[in-house]
């Protein structure tokens, strides 16, 4: 393929113009999705950083590199740069920002400035956030429960609590203007059961970030006044609740748990399907499930709170309507293996991704299940086995989809093409890193083992020294794509405008997109996913 | 429709929008979606509104006794009068008069002043009564069998009185500030029958804060009879 | 005003006539009198319900005709009906909690 086609470089949204202004000031929703690229992969360093100290301090069951003050510090401030300032953000401010445009056939999202807007609200957040932590941490856990995070932690809240809250506003207006470009700024044909799944997953996303994140947005306010004011909310000795604080704040973060995953389900949706060479099995049911998710994902917060308090008859509602969610999440999980069935499957670095993800998140989603029945949970409350479970679904579900994602689309955003066996060795090397990391931890907390303490029994030190190995492999995983994409960058083969062979109206324009997306509107006449009706060439590149 | 309107109108039209009135129809249903996230956002404190007063009714009633509620009902009939020049102003924008439109607006930015004035009053009142949670606050009950914990829950009444009113005033003067964005937009005569978006999303703003207010009002202001005024 | 009812109602708008803002306007003043009165008579538990009550008629009088709710697309009501409905599932689901509780006795309590 290095026939001189491209000589010329054809104007597309990275040259178009230059200049750290051209990038600071553009509406451009593609260059806003490299932005955020950047600063999210930064985001991820640190909170990795925190979780590299974390393993290395429970290398030894002696408590004897950092003190309990120290790591209360840094496991809190891990959950935090990971859940609000990588997580959340992840695949809809990157992917979502990049691909949902071009995949409804539209010129930009419904409103240009306002995503613009929502990424220096991440920033200002992020920075206030992370301004907290240098000048001295918190250690409230990423929780914030009331009432030590109002009364008793002399750690920076107040900081951490108004990062999250100004980047809670980048969250609403990136899900609200999702929402309203999938309704209003669809292409003539493009109708709702032509719409790419991750258009449907992230819609079901972006729902969850207007209704909920406003409800955490007031609650970690009130914790800031209740510190600063001392207005006293939550604050038991005039006879205020914690658990109030407790309700509020899972109303929107255990939704939340869904604005992580339900993107990455989008993305492992156009992955399976791609390299499966089929149309995807059941797409209406693949696309209403993830609506159900998102509804559903309000009605089950209390299983947080099984044995903070609550009244043992709403727990028993809780779980029953806990177990609901686990409907939707199999029906995708049994309608991507069901269009893998019989398909002309191709093994490249985003479909070994999303096998990587399809089982772990398997993994992770039963483990919920278990987590959703009462008893087992009192059992097992507060262990590593709720540590592992979330891992489970947040790292080897949703990091695994975010890397797919990347490298199925890297070609689009790029323009350049990856080493594919490099790529490859990554994905191999990433779900091994991980489940060293991180299946001991079920064994662990299924023997007691309690979460958040820096010294642990030594008969529980081999299973820790092996999630410590296992999460230098992982590392080495994370740090090859970055590497190689990096690298590709300049020596990259230019890519083809549809590497994959794929369908869709974002393989439809060239690699890099021009700034506008398409030369002319396009116009839809085809059902989504048609790959049963496509001429079957071979992948050119990649083998 | 003259012939400037409509250039003031293609001006108008962003580059990724087929026609004005996909433009427009987007535009609302973003307020709304964003009025949407407004809800939320007060609803997580008119839920521990309502967690509270079911668990401390007695203490609530207290409080509400220390309103002022003929101020009280002054500002709901203020923020009403407001929302009618604001609703007309819109239908001023509607039918290309922007004089018109620019006087309704202004006198509802007086209104919304007037109501902050009076809020500021109260606060004043409230300040100075220590009936402001904290250190320095203090509540004589009239609870004579649970004085000391009748007091405490008239705290957290007095704690949600300050956090609800003050999200809500801090949304009125958000909504001065934009309607002030708008009359002097309206000057420059931005606005015509096919281009005033933004005057009628800060409309939509200005009767959502209305809105809020006219259920905070019975909330905090009338929750028992014992008022004599 | 005649001429400008005959704009094309897609570009420029529903336009409503200025009595019956006035009208509503009026209803609205009229309601925050009934309820301050109303809240002078001893009702016990329907207090709280008649100021609910006429509340959500002045609310419900303001998104449909101020707001235009009333001449705007289904989608517009949709988003309108969903808020409401997300908001009192965050009521409900945090109610049964608290209101059930005092249900279960321990032994010695």
């Amino acid at each position: 393929m290095a026939t001189a086609v491209q000589t010329v470089e054809r104007e597309n949204y990275l040259n178009a113009n230059y200049g750290i202004k051209s990038w600071l000031l553009t509406t451009d929703h593609k260059r806003i999705a490299m932005l955020y690229l950047i600063s999210i992969t930064a985001m991820f360093w640190i909170g990795g950083f925190f979780a590299m100290m974390i393993r290395l301090e429970l290398l030894t069951p002696a408590g004897d590199l950092v003190s309990s003050d120290t790591y209360n510090k840094l496991f809190t401030m891990h959950g935090i740069v990971m859940v609000f300032f990588f997580l959340i953000p992840s695949v809809p401010a990157v992917l979502g920002n990049f691909l949902i445009p071009l995949m409804v056939g539209a010129k930009d999202l419904a409103f240009p400035r306002v995503n613009l807007l929502s990424w220096y609200l991440y920033m200002a957040g992020g920075i206030t956030a992370l301004t907290a932590m240098v000048m001295g941490g918190v250690d409230t856990g990423w929780t914030f429960y009331t009432p030590f995070s109002t009364t008793y932690s002399n750690t920076h809240v107040i900081g951490a609590a108004v990062g999250i809250f100004i980047a809670g506003f980048s969250s609403i207006l990136t899900g609200l203007n999702f929402i309203i470009t999938i309704h209003r700024m669809r292409a003539p044909g493009m109708t709702w059961r032509r719409l790419p799944l991750f258009c449907w997953s992230n819609y079901a996303a972006a729902l969850i970030m207007v209704l909920g994140t406003p409800v955490i947005a007031i609650t970690l306010l009130l914790v800031a006044f209740e510190r600063a004011f001392h207005i006293g909310v939550f604050n038991p000795q005039l006879g205020g609740d914690p658990l109030l604080f407790q309700h509020l704040f899972w109303f929107y973060s255990h939704p939340a748990v869904y604005i992580m995953i339900l993107p990455g389900m989008g993305v492992i949706s156009e992955i399976v399907t791609c390299f499966s060479r089929k149309r995807v099995f059941g797409y209406e049911f693949v696309a209403l499930a993830s609506i159900a998710i998102a509804v559903l994902g309000f009605l089950v917060w209390a299983h947080h709170m099984f044995v903070a308090g609550i009244s043992v008859y709403a727990a028993l509602v809780f779980s029953l309507l806990s177990y609901l969610v686990a409907i939707p999440s199999a029906v995708k999980v049994f309608n991507w293996t069901a269009t893998m069935y019989k398909g002309s499957i191709r093994y490249n670095t985003p479909m070994l991704y999303a096998f990587g993800f399809i089982g772990l998140f398997t993994v992770g989603g039963l483990t919920g299940v278990f987590l959703a029945s009462l008893g087992i949970d009192v059992h097992v409350t507060d262990t590593y086995f709720v540590v592992a479970h979330f891992h489970y679904v947040m790292v080897g579900g949703m990091v695994m989809a975010y890397m797919a994602g990347l490298h199925f689309w890297w070609p689009k955003m790029s323009g350049r093409m990856y080493p594919e066996g490099w790529a490859k060795l990554s994905a191999l090397l990433v779900f091994v890193g991980f489940n060293t990391t991180f299946f001991p931890q079920f064994i662990l907390g299924y023997m007691g083992s309690p979460r958040r303490y820096h010294a642990y029994p030594p008969e529980f030190q081999v299973l820790n020294v092996l999630s410590t190995a296992g999460s230098s492999i992982l590392a080495v995983g994370y740090v090859l794509p970055m590497i190689y994409f990096l690298w590709s960058l300049r020596y990259g083969e230019p890519a083809p405008p549809n590497p994959w062979n794929a369908v869709g109206l974002e393989w439809m324009t060239s690699s890099p997109p021009p700034t506008h997306n398409f030369d002319e509107t396009p116009v839809v006449t085809w059902e989504a996913y048609d790959y049963e009706n496509q001429p079957q060439e071979e992948v050119t590149i990649g083998h | 429709m003259a012939t400037s309107d409509i250039q003031v109108a293609e001006h108008a039209l962003q580059h990724h929008f087929a026609d004005m009135e996909q433009q427009r129809e987007t535009s609302t249903f973003g307020m709304w979606m964003f009025l949407l996230t407004e809800i939320m956002f007060f609803g997580g404190l008119f839920c521990a509104y309502l967690v509270y007063r079911a668990s401390y009714y007695t203490a609530f009633v207290e409080g509400s006794q220390k309103m002022n509620i003929w101020l009280g009902a002054t500002n709901t009939a203020v923020l009403i009068c407001s929302s009618l020049t604001m609703a007309l102003g819109v239908r001023a924008a509607q039918m290309a008069k922007p004089k018109l439109m620019i006087a309704l607006l202004l006198v509802t930015i007086l209104f919304g002043l007037g109501f902050l004035g009076i809020k500021a009053v109260e606060y004043h009142e409230h300040w100075v009564n220590h009936e402001f949670p904290g250190p320095n606050f203090h509540f004589e009950t009239g609870d004579p069998e649970h004085p000391a914990t009748d007091a405490q829950h008239t705290e957290i009444y007095f704690s949600l009185y300050w956090a609800m009113t003050g999200l809500h005033a801090l949304h009125m003067i958000i909504g001065v500030g934009l309607v002030l964005w708008i009359v002097l937009a309206g000057l420059r005569g931005a606005f015509t029958p096919h281009y005033y978006n933004p005057v009628e999303n800060v409309g939509l703003y200005w009767h959502f804060v209305d809105l809020v207010w006219i259920y905070l009002f019975p909330l905090l202001y009338l929750i028992s009879k014992k008022h004599g005024g | 005003m005649e001429n400008n009812q005959q704009h094309d109602e897609s570009v420029v708008g529903h336009i409503a006539p200025a009595s019956m803002y006035v009208a509503i306007w009026a209803v609205l003043m009229a309601f925050t009198a009934i309820t301050v009165f109303a809240a002078t008579i001893e009702l016990h538990v329907f207090n709280i319900v008649v100021a609910l009550v006429i509340a959500t008629i002045k609310g419900t009088l303001v998104v449909l005709f101020f707001m235009h709710l009333r001449y705007s697309t289904k989608l517009t009501m949709v988003t309108v009906v969903a808020s409401i409905f997300f908001l009192f599932i965050l009521f409900g689901l945090t109610m049964t909690d608290y209101l059930s509780r005092g249900w279960l006795t321990y032994p010695g309590h």
